[in-house]
């Protein structure tokens, strides 16, 4: 699989919030480049859950250590606080239900890192608004009708569910669409409006 | 030919071919069905060398009608080692790098105590005399074999079917002494249909004249064409019904039209037929009860209060578990409801599902997705247990 830009930042950005020799999860771990990454420069105890089983049989034979299973159904096996980090990079718009998700990794683990595709980004915004039409991206490259994509959220959606859930967000990162970090002291609506994608760091 | 052979397997019962370790009376077998077995003896294999810190031992189970003969030349049927796709020299499992332990279980007929072994007591063979034998009993035994090599942690304890319930056992029973577990194409338990088929190979032994209730050793017969039909309907289940296709179809067996008669007509039942008649050659009636009743009998959620996650508590043994999917003996969600357990438990599992149509026995096949997933997991549990490479 090649990785753009921007999904290589996303996963920098997220490693960067991993201290060394955690126990993580990787739900939605895909081919494994996160967890080779965490294990390379962070030693941490990496376990992943992927629903492509291709996806599940490489990474097992690079000697990582995957399940096949579903985000949406599968979580529910692992024990409370069982990790220090649940991961959910990229997938939480491809779940049927992202709110139970969402609690669920905020059970599973200490903290939760989501990151997600801002479908309040102005590019997003502009196709709507002037074209009337769906948007396809670069990073969002798919039709309306055959996007796994069945749950777009914009950053204020998200944080208003995280606040729903009973959470709070302890870091937040945007990365604007040259894939460089949106300021911090810069208010919800500028990153709402310039943020491609979005990184969380949560707690309940 | 086939006296011959049965010979040899009967004389393999005492006086294996292969390294043999004895337990006097001070060292007896604690049996589940509530008795001591003594004395009692295991045969095995070992392939390769130990290294100083005795931390490159594997452990490998075998399956129903396996023997410890898992790498080298069986000594009744002349054939490779079973495994031999998979252990060897510069194999996946690397026998210059690891040092391989293969034993027959309790209950066989190659050299450990079984059915078929001289009970002391009475100078004959055990036949039913034998207590029941359970896959803890046979990890029971297997850790005395590991105790005597002075191996304390086994870096990795690997078998399918039959042997993958002993892997769950061991990782059960003694998770700290195993460093790393691959259980492949099993369950924490046999199945109500599993069980239903292995009664079917029973009562065909059973109900064969030349059986005489187990003491057919003493009446100088054996009940050959019983087992031969248990193998037969056995077989089917090993294989999927796409494979049996393929190979077979309906072609017919040397002739250009049916018969009308009950000769072997298809090409499939001359092939169970042959499969029947060989087994009988390298197996034992009785032991082939025994075996079939073990794992009948192995259901580990249920010697946990009925969680199987309890089965697992607290364990640091990694996990690399294996399915095939057109395994229907012991279906990939066998293998799931395991994984999940061992989620519960906070295990660190892997889990792979080969895509394959040839059915439970791809285990022993040269797949090749199998032997990438096992080479990735040993390859990372090695590394993790600082063994060089």
């Amino acid at each position: 699989m090649s990785v753009n830009r921007a999904q290589r930042v996303d996963l920098e950005v997220v490693a960067g919030l991993i201290p060394p020799l955690s126990r993580v999860l990787d739900v939605g771990s895909g081919d494994g480049l996160l967890l080779e990454l965490l294990q390379e420069t962070k030693q941490v105890d990496g376990r992943g859950l992927e629903l492509s089983q291709r996806g599940v049989n490489e990474c097992v034979a690079r000697g990582l250590s995957v399940i096949q299973g579903d985000a949406d159904t599968d979580l529910e096996f692992y024990p409370d606080k069982g990790f220090d980090f649940v991961v959910l990079s990229q997938t939480l718009q491809a779940t049927r239900n992202p709110k139970l998700v969402l609690d669920e990794l905020l059970r599973i683990g200490n903290r939760a890192i989501v990151s997600f595709p801002n479908f309040g980004h102005w590019r997003v915004r502009l196709s709507l608004f002037f074209k009337g039409r769906m948007p396809v991206t670069e990073d969002l490259p798919y039709s309306w009708y055959d996007t796994p994509n069945i749950h777009f959220c914009t950053i204020r959606d998200f944080v208003n569910l995280v606040e729903e859930l009973g959470a709070s967000v302890e870091k937040a990162t945007a990365l604007d669409g040259n894939g460089q970090k949106i300021g911090l002291s810069m208010p919800w609506w500028f990153w709402n409006f310039f943020g491609q994608q979005a990184v969380f760091l949560l707690k309940r | 030919m086939t006296a011959l052979r049965a010979a040899k397997t009967n004389n393999e019962a005492d006086n294996p071919s292969s390294p043999v370790l004895r337990f006097g009376a001070d060292k007896p077998l604690k049996l589940d069905a509530g008795t001591l077995l003594s004395p009692f003896q295991i045969a095995y294999q070992t392939y390769g060398t130990l290294n100083d810190a005795r931390s490159n031992a594997i452990l490998v189970c075998h399956a129903l009608t396996g023997d410890q003969h898992v790498a080298s030349t069986n000594p009744v049927t002349g054939k490779p080692g079973w495994w031999e796709v998979l252990i060897g020299p510069g194999r996946i499992i690397d026998t210059n790098r690891f040092f391989v332990i293969c034993s027959n279980v309790i209950g066989g007929c190659l050299g450990s105590t079984g059915p078929a072994s001289t009970n002391p007591a009475t100078g004959k063979p055990y036949g039913l005399d034998l207590p029941i034998i359970t896959i803890r009993d046979m990890v029971r035994a297997q850790l005395m074999l590991v105790d005597h090599f002075g191996i304390e942690k086994l870096f990795c304890v690997l078998g399918g079917s039959m042997g993958g319930m002993q892997v769950l056992e061991w990782a059960s029973c003694y998770s700290e002494r195993v460093f790393s577990a691959l259980p492949i194409a099993t369950g924490a338990r046999h199945s109500s249909q599993n069980i239903a088929f292995h009664e079917v190979g029973r009562q065909a032994v059973m109900a064969d004249p030349d059986w005489h209730g187990g003491k057919y050793f003493e009446h100088g017969k054996r009940p050959e064409k019983g087992l031969a039909v248990a193998r037969m309907a056995a077989h089917i289940t090993y294989l999927s019904e796409a494979a049996l296709h393929r190979k077979f179809g309906r072609n017919l067996q040397d002739r250009e039209a049916l018969t009308f008669g009950f000769d072997a007509d298809f090409q499939i039942e001359s092939y169970l037929r042959h499969q029947g008649m060989t087994f009988v050659d390298r197996f034992d009636a009785n032991s082939y009860l025994y075996m079939t009743r073990s794992m009948d009998y192995f259901d580990l959620a249920a010697d946990h209060g009925g969680r199987l996650a309890d089965a697992f508590a607290g364990t640091k043994t990694r996990f690399c578990l294996v399915s095939f999917t057109s395994d229907w003996l012991f279906p990939t969600e066998e293998s799931r409801s395991i994984v999940h357990a061992l989620n519960a438990a906070g295990a660190s599992v892997s889990f792979v599902e080969i895509d394959t149509d040839r059915g439970h026995d791809a285990f022993l096949l040269d797949e090749p997705e199998l032997f990438a997933a096992i080479n990735g997991f040993i390859g990372s549990a090695a590394r993790a247990r600082g063994l060089s490479a």
